[in-house]
Formats: C-alpha cells, sequence, structure tokens
C-alpha cells in the first residue's frame, strides 16, 4: 500500500497581533512532531518555501480590515478544503472592531499624518462574515493545547473536543474561590467561553473575556449583578467593548449601556 | 547588466506582513523601499476613552511577539502620570518577566528565524533534519522564556497577570524556584549558543550607526532609563518626543521614526550592547568575548550573535532575581489617578518600546502615542540594503535577494508593530 499523503497545511494572516499563529510555534514539544505529521506548505512568519494550492487545512488569523483582503479571503477560501479560523480577530473581527462603533475616518487624522494614503475599510469584521468557516477557534490568544485538539481532530476526521460552555465550569473544575460571591471582583466569567483554564481567577482577577461569549448568554443579569458591586454603565460598557467587542451578545450588551 | 529590479512581496520568518523593493539602474541603486502592508488597527485612535487599568491588556495586542514589553511601558507611562513607582520585589519580578520575554523571543529569532539564513535552509524545519540537536535545544530555551512568563504572568501571550501598579497576584518564592533548574539548564544552553552562532558567516558589512538604547546607572537596560546614544544623546525619556519624530510615507501602514537633527538611528539588540557593555553580568561578558565580539560591533549581521549574548544575560538575571526575592507584601502599590501626561520606555526585544498617555481626572485616556521598535528601525533598514547592494550588485538575482532578506531580518522587524512591514523586491532597470 502507498504511505498515505500528509495534510497540507497553510497559515494565513489578516489584521491581528501575530499571536496566534505565533501559539503554533510555541507549540515546542510538539512543533516537530506536527511538522511531521503535516506538509507546512504555507507558513511566512516560520518559513520562506511556498507550496501551492489547494490545501487540506488553512488557519486563518486576523480580522477583514482592508478592500484587498475582502478579496482574498475567497482566493483562501477557494484553495483550501476545511478553513479553520484561529483567535478572536478572526472569529469576532478583534479589538479593531473598537473602530466599528465609530467612524473610522475620524480615527485615520488620529495616527496617520497623511490619511490619503491609509486603505482602510470601514468596519473590522469576522471571517465568517464573508466566507464558510468550518471550525472557530476562540481565544485572544487561543489556548495552544486547543490549537494542537483542533488540528490533530481534523487530521483525523473527528469532532474537536473544545467545549463551548462557560468559564464559570472550568473555574469550579480548577477548584477556584469564585472571585465574584468572595471578593466581590467583577468577573464576565458567568458569559465568557471557557478555553484558557480561568487563568484570571486563578490569579485573583475577574474574567475579562478573551474566549468571547459563551452559548446562551444573560449578559443582562451579569450586568445588573455588576451595578450592584458598584460598577457604571460606562464601565460595564468598555468591559463587553473589548477583545470581542463585536460578538453579537457582548455589542449588544455594550450598546445597552452606552450613553 | 546595467538595470535591475529585485523584489520580495512577502518577506519571510518576520512577524506580520511586508516586503520590500530595491530598484537598481546603471549600476547604482535608485531606490530600498520597505513596503508595510500589514492593515493599520488604530489602537491610538481607540485607546481614547479608555481607563488606564486597560491600557496595559489593550496595548499587549498590538504584538503577540512581546505583549510583555507592551504592558511594561504603558503601566511605567500610566504611574509617571499618577505618581507611583513600584519598587523592590514588584520591581524585580516586572524585570524577570521581561526577562522571560527576552528569552523566549531571541530563541524565537535565533533558532526559528534568522539561524536558517546563515545555513541555507528555507526554514528551522528543514534545519532540524541535519541540525535536530540545535532545534531542540533552541525550542526547549525558548520554553524556558514561555514557563518564565507562563508562572508569573498566567500565559506566555498576553499575559493576564500585569496591572498598573504591579501585579494581580505574586508568586511564593518556592513557585519562583521551580524554574531555577530549567534556567540553569538554558543558561549553559544560551553559552553554547553563542559559540553555535559565532561558527557562522558573517558579511563583511558595517555602517557608522547612532545607536539609540536604554542606559540605566545599575542595570543591563530593560524596564528603565535614560535615552542615550553613542553621538552625544542623553535625555530623560520625558523628552522623547523633542528629539524623534515619526515620518508618514506612502508606501508605508508604518511610521517612520528619525533623529530630529541627525535623521536614521538604529535600535535593539545591538544598540543596547554597544552601549551598556559595561553593565552585563560577567558570564555574559565572557561569552561574548569568547565568541568573538568586542566591546562594540557595528556590523547587523551579527545581531544574532549579539542576541544570544543577551540571551545568556537574561537567563543570568532571572536566575539572580529568583535567588534574592521575597514576595512584596502586596502584590501592586496603590495608585491613584490624577489629571496629565505619563510617558514609558521600555526595552522589548527589538529595542525601546515609547508610550505616551494624556489622562483625564478619572484617568480616562485622552491622546496616546505610540512608537514601536521597528518603526524606528525602518530607515536604518531601508539605508542597509541600500548600501548592501550596492557592493554587491554581481552576484545574481536570487542569491542577492536572500541576502536582501537576511539584511532585513537582522532587525527582527515586528511589522504587526510597525503598524499598529514587508515586500523585498529589486528592480534593475
Amino acid at each position: 500500500m502507498a504511505p498515505k499523503r500528509r495534510a497540507k497545511l497553510a497559515v494565513w494572516k489578516f489584521a491581528s497581533c501575530d499571536g496566534c499563529q505565533l501559539s503554533l510555534l510555541d507549540c515546542e514539544d510538539a512543533l516537530l512532531a506536527v511538522a511531521g505529521a503535516v506538509e507546512i506548505a504555507n507558513f511566512p512568519e516560520a518559513s520562506r518555501a511556498v507550496v501551492g494550492g489547494p490545501y487540506d487545512i488553512s488557519l486563518v488569523e486576523g480580522s477583514i480590515t482592508t478592500p484587498h483582503d475582502e478579496e482574498r479571503i475567497h482566493s483562501i477560501r477557494r484553495s483550501s478544503k476545511i478553513l479553520i479560523t484561529i483567535g478572536a480577530c478572526a472569529t469576532s473581527g478583534g479589538i479593531q472592531a473598537l473602530r466599528n462603533f465609530k467612524n473610522v475616518q475620524d480615527f485615520i487624522p488620529m495616527v496617520y499624518a497623511k490619511p490619503a494614503y491609509i486603505q482602510t475599510l470601514n468596519k473590522s469584521t469576522p471571517i465568517t462574515d464573508h466566507v464558510f468557516v468550518d471550525f472557530q477557534l476562540r481565544g485572544c490568544p487561543i489556548n495552544k493545547y486547543q490549537l494542537v485538539e483542533v488540528l490533530s481532530a481534523f487530521l483525523n476526521g473527528r469532532k474537536p473536543a473544545t467545549p463551548s460552555y462557560g468559564l464559570c465550569m472550568e473555574c469550579k473544575q480548577r477548584g477556584i474561590v469564585c472571585v465574584m460571591v468572595a471578593q466581590g471582583t467583577p468577573c464576565m466569567g458567568p458569559v465568557t467561553q471557557s478555553g484558557c483554564g480561568a487563568l484570571c481567577p486563578a490569579y485573583s482577577r475577574g474574567c475579562y473575556g478573551c474566549f468571547g461569549p459563551k452559548e446562551t448568554t444573560n449578559t443582562a443579569s451579569l450586568s445588573a449583578w455588576w451595578n450592584q458591586l458598584g460598577v457604571s454603565d460606562p464601565e460595564i460598557m468598555r468591559a463587553f467593548r473589548s477583545f470581542n467587542a463585536w460578538a453579537e451578545p457582548f455589542r449588544k450588551e455594550s450598546e445597552a449601556h452606552e450613553r | 547588466m546595467n538595470a535591475k529590479s529585485l523584489k520580495v512581496d512577502f518577506l519571510a520568518r518576520v512577524e506580520g506582513e511586508g516586503g520590500f523593493r530595491v530598484k537598481v539602474k546603471d549600476h547604482l541603486v535608485t531606490e530600498a523601499k520597505l513596503n508595510i502592508f500589514e492593515p493599520p488597527r488604530f489602537f491610538e485612535a481607540f485607546l481614547r476613552g479608555r481607563s488606564f487599568t486597560e491600557a496595559p491588556d489593550i496595548t499587549a495586542r498590538i504584538c503577540g511577539i512581546c505583549p510583555v514589553a507592551y504592558q511594561m511601558s504603558a503601566c511605567q507611562a500610566a504611574e509617571d502620570a499618577f505618581g507611583a513607582k513600584p519598587t523592590g520585589a514588584i520591581r524585580e519580578l516586572r524585570r524577570l518577566l521581561y526577562c522571560g520575554e527576552w528569552i523566549e523571543s531571541h530563541a524565537l529569532h535565533i533558532y526559528l528565524l534568522q539561524a536558517p539564513d546563515f545555513l541555507g535552509y528555507e526554514d528551522a524545519i528543514q534545519m532540524a533534519k541535519d541540525h535536530p540537536d540545535a532545534v531542540q535545544r533552541g525550542l526547549r530555551l525558548k520554553k524556558t522564556g514561555n514557563a518564565i512568563m507562563t508562572l508569573l504572568g498566567g500565559r506566555e501571550i498576553h499575559p493576564i497577570n500585569v496591572r498598573v501598579g504591579g501585579f494581580y497576584k505574586v508568586p511564593a518564592k518556592s513557585q519562583l524556584r521551580t524554574l531555577e533548574d530549567d534556567l540553569e539548564w538554558a543558561r549553559d544552553a544560551a553559552v553554547q549558543t553563542t559559540r553555535w552562532v559565532s561558527t557562522f558567516t558573517f558579511p563583511d558589512f558595517q555602517r557608522d550607526y547612532e545607536f539609540v538604547a536604554l542606559r540605566h546607572p545599575d542595570e543591563y537596560p530593560l524596564n528603565e532609563g535614560r535615552l542615550v546614544s553613542n553621538k552625544g544623546l542623553d535625555i530623560p525619556i520625558s523628552e522623547y518626543e523633542q528629539h524623534f519624530a515619526e515620518e508618514h510615507l506612502q508606501h508605508s501602514n508604518a511610521l517612520h521614526s528619525a533623529l530630529q537633527e541627525r535623521a536614521a538611528y538604529f535600535v535593539g539588540p545591538l544598540a543596547r550592547y554597544n552601549l551598556n557593555f559595561d553593565k552585563l553580568s560577567p558570564l555574559s561578558q565572557e561569552a561574548a568575548k569568547q565568541s568573538g565580539l568586542g566591546r562594540e560591533c557595528r556590523n547587523p549581521f551579527q545581531g544574532i550573535l549579539v542576541r544570544a549574548v543577551e540571551t545568556v544575560y537574561a537567563c543570568d538575571e532571572a536566575l539572580r532575581i529568583i535567588s534574592s526575592y521575597d514576595p512584596p507584601d502586596c502584590p501592586a502599590i496603590e495608585v491613584t489617578p490624577r489629571a496629565g501626561t505619563g510617558h514609558g520606555c521600555t526595552e522589548a526585544p527589538r529595542g525601546i518600546l515609547y508610550h505616551k498617555y494624556s489622562f483625564d481626572e478619572r484617568g480616562l485616556i485622552l491622546l496616546a502615542k505610540i512608537v514601536p521598535p521597528t518603526s524606528q528601525n525602518l530607515r536604518i533598514i531601508e539605508e542597509d540594503l541600500t548600501e548592501y547592494v550596492s557592493t554587491r550588485l554581481h552576484l545574481p538575482n536570487d542569491r542577492l535577494q536572500w541576502q536582501c532578506e537576511q539584511a532585513v531580518r537582522n532587525y527582527d522587524p515586528c511589522i504587526s508593530c510597525a503598524t499598529h512591514l514587508l515586500r523585498v523586491r529589486i528592480e534593475r532597470e
């Protein structure tokens, strides 16, 4: 029998910080094993070598913010059997989606002296707004162990084990004392998807929502609790308006507290 | 052939998106340009109206490779504005966290991004087939840096434990001591790295650069110091804007920085080394000497060697901090916001990272300015390309192109940062 062909993996970048694709390189122990299991066909951050498509799996980092990128994502979709978005930018628009609540034309002169040189779209949007996405891996940044799990799941034709339940579940599993109940620290855990390992509560800090909204959120109830803890409406608005600001439940809740 | 153009549309093994183009006419380089097409993200605009407490976590997202640098400069700027100054163990823990980022980032650049150039491989994975021990050593070294960030920061990318005033939670001494065995291994591995890198062939290329780095009376610069250069600059960081200017060019979504009186300047490991050799630990000075480096080094291709020396230093320094650590009474000092302006400047792995914020009386940001190291190096990189290509026009295009890529990668450019970079084109007309 002929040896099984290695799957071709490509990594693509749009507007982002590079952190999620760095997670792949941060799998120090698994990196050479991953590199043995797949053919890394396009990964500019790590290699000069570029192998043309089609690709078996494309990992897409970053959000769509320029007219050129709006076109590019379609050609990537066409050349990819499976397209997986990695991280908050690709799955919800990222921190740069804060422009979506303002007029980006007002933003340009705050950063650049010659606005005419800058080409940008009015909104920063997730990849799913543009093309069909096979799987979305959450996080700002993603959890590298979840990345390895998702890759091995797709390589082996099974469903990835990445729970969509809330952070509270993970926090309880770790046996962490609830920071909101015990210390009165405002925490977004009740409305945020698990995946990081409940890091912030483990460090005596309230969750700040890196992994985006969990399934079936009750954001209004959380805001009411925060109000009782003395958190003001503008502060609640800002809390929902961060790395996953454009994810619908967070967007709507932030708008409910906007004056 | 009189006219020629070299171009690289998409420069690999750098963080972020860009390319470069070099135009040649009648055996003269007429233009060398870095094109930055990494999309603009407008951090300085959307920071307006956010609280000082949010600045460290939001600005960390400018760069997944050096989030700690952003967190440190943001904290320092807010603390400067509010008259707060963490000292003692909190200051030491920040330095330890920064050592973790230096080790991780330097190991990444040396082993995964730059060494393949010197040894003629497309990437580290190809290189691993012939040099498995070296690549394994690099990955383990990188992992040791990440271990510091994970323990102290919660995770290696966008750590969650940093706040203005200090930390949310500080480790017990016994927790920090769990890092010691790995760090002792890493320190030896870093010394081995200097020996390994010193066997590479470095192109003979030197220029009379103006190096700019922080300098501190007692330590190799990480979190604090005055801004100095080898050509007479010596200012407090609050005077940064009086001496440095950013320019917006058509071919780039990153702003280019310049010294107002003297133009291009060089930041990063080579600058720090040239300006602070005397502050390196004895072991790192010895490693530099053994690998053939003098007290001064003006060859940007040897930046990889200096990174290795700095990695020795960062391991050494991390071990020193851990052995003398006593947890602080409180994880953070009290910070009370007030209206005002604050400046922060720290040494990211790629060089100085400047933040300035103006706050209202509630600590909400009115104005933000962030100058990352890569945008400060863009002019120097373009000048290097011009001069480097001029003396090597006899080379075939593919070799010249690869060497140009190498000349750019010397700076470990972080394009994601610089746009808050790179197409190589060489065009011979």
